[in-house]
């Protein structure tokens, strides 16, 4: 069997489980459809959780990130699983004992107000989209590469999958997907970094593999590549060129922002109990930490190989695997000093991602058009390669490759998933139910739910077929308005009796809004012209502000509060109620 | 103790315990995975540097053990306090 068939094969048994999973598990009330009924197992709550947060990006793009980063790379490693120890620590327990839906119902209720409710609802709609437009795109990405089909057919079958459970299963049938597709993302994540491994350290553990000496050499592997790097002028793989201020800012955003998103959040209210709440966020980060552990691993086996095998090689003698992926667009060679040699130094070979003209060049490479850069360099790589790629690159089984593929539509589907539900149920029951029509029936709410995930399917095809050019970017960023909105919100309402809904409206709408400003100003541009990174507040990148924006939050929250009364009796005994875990989701009684 | 003071004493210690974690949490990743990352470089742990390893592997092992070890902690206390799950 070749490639093609073997990843036909994989995807599509894959696909007919989920599918079958589905079936199994339709969603027949609101509770279902909203949270699972709350009565998920916490380790399969665990599971469903890690599956929901890897998204596409985790998948292929991490450890793509990380090999072109090294050092730099650690603000995506701990940031995204720093976040867990204060989902767990500070919000799950508190908020599955306080027992409703959604992150909008808990602002509301707490702060008393409608408008509380419908800021939430909107931060909870804009993180939401913009992460999930990059989710489809993802799907018809994987879907072009392996399949050799178009974009826009991957999207649309993409769709049709989560059309399925979503809209069906609502909450329910989700849970027990990201169940399997954990499995299928994990094991195909660990197989390839399993043979690697061996190949290059004789170690099976990647964890332990890139700690180790390089077979058959008396060299340990990172001392390897930080020595290929330095010799081509690149920084060493170990030390970062980012500024320690910004790694800190940018770390403390995505960490906060991890514990501020929604659809992670929703997870933790459908296990029965607090105690299962606490422990299945030790699940979810365990799960996540086979990938998160094994990432780091995979960037520095893949840089390695890659500098190996590519790098002051004749052009003509190079594996075939080079010429599949350059012409798959990932990989582009400009022979600048006309050697028919690759020469790969530090520096791009010409902005932004290459534009190839029909032509081959001397050595018969695709030639590129765009405007070359004055410095050495001639290889242009994207990033993703390094997980698509690397069983090619390490002359791995076919099916491995196949598995790649998989993969990569588990964590894109799973993560889609998750996403769409939560802007589903912000409509049908944020929206609709608690402020526009009260007195809606269980069995209209229910279908409205399912409507509103039609819709949303439908939304976030549309932005994957037509991807609005800031979504990229906005993607990262949208951790940063989660750190600036909700975070400082929740843990107040939680741990401060006092706040009220003048300094909790006040905080988020300044946190928010600052945040967004400096974005706009220093990301995308859209406010007052180009800017560099020198002209940045502090050193601080626009990924990283969130955590300034954050701090904004909290400062104004406490000022606003102390001149504005408190809040009243019932809200101080609710936040009261939700500290003490007896009697999770009903009021106690003694 | 009547139930307020026992409600009151129980949320002490859970403030207590999460002060002593979230310290731990914070010198972990943001000490020694960024800020004194030079400095632990110096010293290696097999083929890695000691700041680097902390920064790429060490810290999410430590966020998992301080989950554990949280969950023990609020478990042991709810039932001391009788305040655990029926």
């Amino acid at each position: 069997m070749d490639v093609q068939l073997w990843t036909y094969l994989l995807v599509g048994l894959s696909f007919a489980l989920y599918i079958g999973i589905a079936i199994w598990s339709r969603a027949s009330s609101t509770k279902e459809f909203y949270v699972a009924g709350g009565g998920v197992s916490p380790l399969a709550n665990g599971m469903a959780t890690a599956a929901d947060w890897m998204s596409a990006a985790s998948f292929i793009s991490m450890a793509g990130i990380i090999a072109f980063s090294g050092y730099d790379g650690s603000v995506y490693l701990m940031g995204w699983t720093g976040g867990y120890v204060l989902l767990a620590l500070l919000l799950a327990p508190y908020l599955r004992k306080f027992g409703k839906f959604t992150v909008p119902d808990f602002i509301g209720d707490r702060y008393y107000s409608g408008v509380a409710r419908t800021v939430a609802v909107i931060c909870a709609l804009f993180v939401s989209f913009t992460y999930v437009a990059g989710q489809m795109r993802g799907v018809g990405i994987v879907f072009s590469r392996f399949l050799e089909v178009d974009i826009n057919t991957g999207v649309y079958v993409g769709m049709a999958i989560v059309f399925f459970y979503a809209v069906l299963g609502g909450m329910k049938g989700i849970t027990y997907t990201q169940v399997a597709q954990y499995c299928v993302l994990i094991f195909a994540f660990m197989v390839p970094a399993i043979f690697i491994s061996i190949e290059l350290t004789g170690n099976p553990i990647p964890q332990l593999g890139f700690g180790s000496q390089v077979s058959g050499e008396d060299v340990y592997l990172l001392d390897k590549l930080d020595g290929l790097m330095t010799e081509l002028g690149f920084t060493a793989y170990t030390e970062g060129s980012k500024s320690t201020i910004d790694v800190f800012f940018i770390t403390a955003a995505l960490m906060v922002g991890t514990a501020g998103l929604p659809h992670v959040i929703v997870r933790f209210f459908t296990v029965p109990r607090v105690r299962d709440a606490r422990i299945s966020a030790g699940y979810a980060l365990l799960f996540i930490a086979i990938l998160y552990t094994t990432a780091p691993a995979i960037a520095v086996f893949a840089r390695t190989n890659l500098m190996e095998t590519v790098n002051d090689k004749s052009y003509r003698d190079i594996p075939a695997w080079f010429n599949t992926w350059e012409n798959a667009g990932l990989l582009a060679w400009a022979d600048k000093n006309q050697d028919g040699i690759i020469q790969y130094r530090p520096g791009p070979v010409f902005e932004e991602s290459p534009t190839y003209t029909n032509q081959r060049g001397e050595s018969g490479e695709r030639t590129i058009s765009n405007p070359l850069s004055a410095n050495e360099n001639e290889l242009y790589i994207d990033r993703d390669i390094m997980v698509l790629a690397n069983p090619e690159i390490a002359r791995l089984p076919d099916w491995v490759i196949a598995l790649v593929a998989a993969g990569g539509l588990a964590a894109a589907l799973s993560t889609a998933a998750g996403l769409l539900l939560v802007i589903s149920t912000s409509v049908s029951h944020d929206l609709v139910k608690k402020q526009i029509a009260p007195d809606i029936s269980e069995h209209a709410e229910l279908w409205l739910a399912r409507g509103s995930a039609v819709l949303a399917v439908l939304v976030a095809g549309y932005f994957g077929i037509n991807p609005p050019g800031f979504v990229a970017a906005v993607v990262a960023l949208a951790f940063g308005l989660a750190a600036a909105s909700f975070f400082p919100a929740i843990i107040m309402g939680i741990f401060y009796k006092r706040m009220n809904k003048e300094g909790a409206i006040a905080g988020m709408i300044c946190g928010l809004g600052l945040s967004l400003f400096y974005m706009m100003r220093y990301k995308l541009g859209w406010i007052g012209g180009p800017t560099t990174p020198d002209d940045w507040w502090f050193g601080i990148s626009p990924e990283g502000f969130g955590t300034v924006g954050m701090l904004v939050n909290f400062i104004v929250s406490i000022v606003v509060s102390r001149f504005t009364s408190p809040p009243p009796e019932h809200v101080q005994d609710m936040v009261e109620e939700i500290r003490y875990p007896r009697g999770s989701g009903e009021a106690m009684k003694h | 103790m009547n139930d307020k003071q026992l409600k009151s004493a129980y949320w002490k210690t859970n403030l207590r315990y999460l002060a002593l974690l979230l310290v731990i949490w914070f010198i972990v990743s943001y000490g020694f995975g960024i800020l004194l990352v030079d400095p632990l470089n110096e010293i290696r742990l097999g083929g890695f540097k000691l700041g680097f390893w902390f920064a790429q592997q060490g810290s999410i092992y430590t966020f998992m053990v301080l989950i554990f070890v949280y969950v023990i902690l609020m478990n042991r206390l709810d039932k001391k306090y009788n305040l655990d799950e029926k």
